[in-house]
């Protein structure tokens, strides 16, 4: 008798573990499923929010300075480097990985370039003495 | 994401504004320039220390190679050819994005966004389009790179039913990417590709080398909302903010260009405008004679005056004629004139071409003024110089109803008690009007190559 409890007793821990895990399981899949369409809501929030920002800063920008400004947001346009980045992270070889790696070298030219244009243009410019 | 990972892009977006807020000002520009270093320094720097970055070896190198391209041709470009290298950096920009979304849709698991065949809708949408636009950005920046550079013809390109064609392209990708999104298939994800390659390319043919600085600021806007794209597929609230940024300001820019010219955004789009056709359209068969005069006669009365306009244009940068004025402006300034500088807007081939030739010429930014700061002041200036521009200075554009530059806010030049054009020879302006102001009694032409004229004129005031 002692036997067949004792043997109940670990079968119902045994299930209440995996109804553990298939809760804990459940959230999970939940958090990544429903992670992501939150995250379109609350990045087109950034995004709208981000646009006003640039409206306002944008038009502050003397007009002397627009090729400058189009040196500059060149350069951080490149900020897609951050992707090209994550693709071309992974140890292990393949089309992806390639693909990453030339997004770094498109995007490298451009932050390079971009930021040394712009910096001699700027240079440039000077006061009356 | 971390905590800390999201605080340091946070950093960086706010670096990158504040990067852009420098340039309101030319004595604080060159900080805001370092700011936008600085900000890309901590995105990159965060990104590689991802757990899932590990390749450091080969990023290296990628990102030597690229760094060591960028900035050999940033040192060597001459400041004439801005535009060209504007158009083609916007080129990679727009390509990058194509390649690291082909490298998401690939491999999903490195972005968190599911495994291949099973990449969740929100995240295929995203990808697609971030695709698209960039893929047109890639070729529609080319086309203007061979427009401004010369090696496409800078005449617009215009056949039938060339609106009907992008119309349907247009559509076409559209239903690609409804497709794509259902099926995850390979081909579909390589045709959208295709087809906007293809789009890039008719959208930019019709559009005249004069229009280029609308379409360059446009197609900054593009890779802005490429970089806005991919942020959505990475859920990255630094490209997100950072894309929006760049979209705005290119979007911006192109405003500025289409008020410049009193035209339509549309109207530049659909293109056709200027070129030969327009010219011949135009060109109604013109009998007067302008009055023509030489360096000595310019110089001499140059010498004589008090206050003096230069108005320059796109041609002054053909002829790389910047340094030759400002050394011309010096000696008047010497002699006791009051030199300063116009311009006007659409003058050159992108946004603020002028002002970044003539501070190459180590002209004060103090002595270049807008449009809107130097126009009344024509009427009380002896002399006007415009040199390399033409229709920003007609005043058809106030006058004549029927004129293809009607409503253009232009600089008042003809108030000015005496008026020297610089020109080549009497062809017409882009926009393939005849410039009234030729045949006025206080006008007079100076033709040739302008830095030459400039160098005759500096030749008779040391006389």
């Amino acid at each position: 008798m002692s036997e067949i409890s004792n043997q109940l007793e670990n079968l119902s821990y045994k299930a209440q573990q995996i109804a553990n895990e298939a809760s804990q399981l459940a959230s999970s899949v939940a958090e990544t499923s429903g992670g992501h369409s939150d995250f379109i809501i609350f990045g087109i929030t950034v995004l709208v929010l981000a646009c006003f920002v640039g409206y306002y800063v944008v038009w502050s920008v003397t007009p002397a300075l627009h090729s400058p400004l189009m040196g500059v947001t060149n350069a951080i346009s490149s900020v897609i480097i951050v992707g090209a980045l994550l693709a071309a992270g992974p140890v292990d070889s393949n089309i992806s990985k390639y693909f990453g790696l030339v997004a770094v070298t498109l995007a490298a030219v451009n932050i390079f370039g971009g930021f040394v244009v712009t910096n001699r243009m700027l240079s440039m410019f000077k006061k009356k003495q | 994401m971390s905590t800390l990972t999201t605080a340091a892009y946070l950093v960086s977006s706010v670096l990158f504004i504040l990067s852009l807020r420098g340039l309101s000002h030319p004595s604080t520009a060159r900080r805001g320039n370092f700011l936008g270093i600085l900000g890309m320094t901590i995105a990159i720097v965060t990104t590689l220390s991802n757990p899932g970055v590990l390749s450091y070896k080969e990023i290296g190198i990628a990102f030597l190679i690229g760094g060591l391209i960028g900035t050999s041709i940033a040192v060597k470009i001459q400041m004439t050819a801005l535009p060209q290298l504007v158009a083609a950096f916007h080129s990679l920009v727009g390509l990058a994005a194509v390649f690291v979304a082909a490298s998401a849709y690939y491999n999903p698991s490195a972005f968190n966004i599911g495994t291949v065949g099973s990449i969740p809708m929100g995240s295929l949408i995203e990808m697609s389009i971030g695709t698209a636009i960039g893929a047109v950005t890639f070729t529609g920046s080319i086309i203007a790179f061979g427009k401004l550079q010369g090696f496409v013809s800078g005449n617009p390109l215009v056949f039938k039913g060339q609106h009907f064609i992008n119309l349907l392209l247009g559509l076409g990708i559209i239903a690609l990417i409804v497709k794509f999104c259902i099926d995850q298939n390979q081909e579909l994800f390589w045709l959208i590709v295709f087809a906007s390659f293809v789009i890039g390319v008719l959208l930019i043919v019709p559009i005249g080398g004069a229009d280029m600085p609308v379409i360059v600021s446009m197609l900054n806007s593009y890779s802005g909302w490429a970089a806005a794209g991919i942020g959505f597929t990475l859920s990255n609230n630094l490209l997100i903010i950072t894309g929006a940024l760049v979209g705005s300001s290119g979007a911006i820019l192109s405003y500025i260009m289409c008020k410049g010219m009193n035209r339509s955004f549309l109207n530049v789009l659909l293109g056709g405008f200027g070129g030969e056709q327009a010219a011949s359209a135009g060109g109604v068969k013109d009998d007067r004679q302008a009055k023509q005069g030489n360096a000595a006669d310019a110089a001499f009365m140059m010498k004589n005056s008090k206050t003096i306009i230069i108005v320059p244009g796109y041609g002054m940068a053909v002829a790389q004629a910047q340094h030759a004025l400002r050394e011309m402006g010096d000696l008047l300034k010497a002699a006791g004139a009051e030199v300063r500088y116009a311009i006007h807007p659409v003058a050159g081939r992108m946004p603020g071409h002028m002002n970044v030739l003539l501070a190459e010429a180590n002209v004060p930014y103090d002595e270049v003024l807008e449009l809107d700061e130097i126009n009344r002041d024509f009427s009380e200036t002896d002399v006007a110089f415009v040199i390399g521009a033409n229709d920003v200075t007609n005043p058809a554009a106030k006058t004549d109803k029927t004129s293809a530059i009607y409503g253009m806010p232009i600089l008042d030049v003809e108030n000015a008690g005496q008026v020297f054009f610089v020109k080549r020879g009497m062809a017409s302006g882009y926009a393939g009007v005849q410039n009234e102001l030729f045949f006025r009694d206080n006008t007079l032409m100076l033709f040739g190559d302008a830095k030459k004229v400039c160098e005759d004129i500096i030749k008779g005031l040391e006389n």
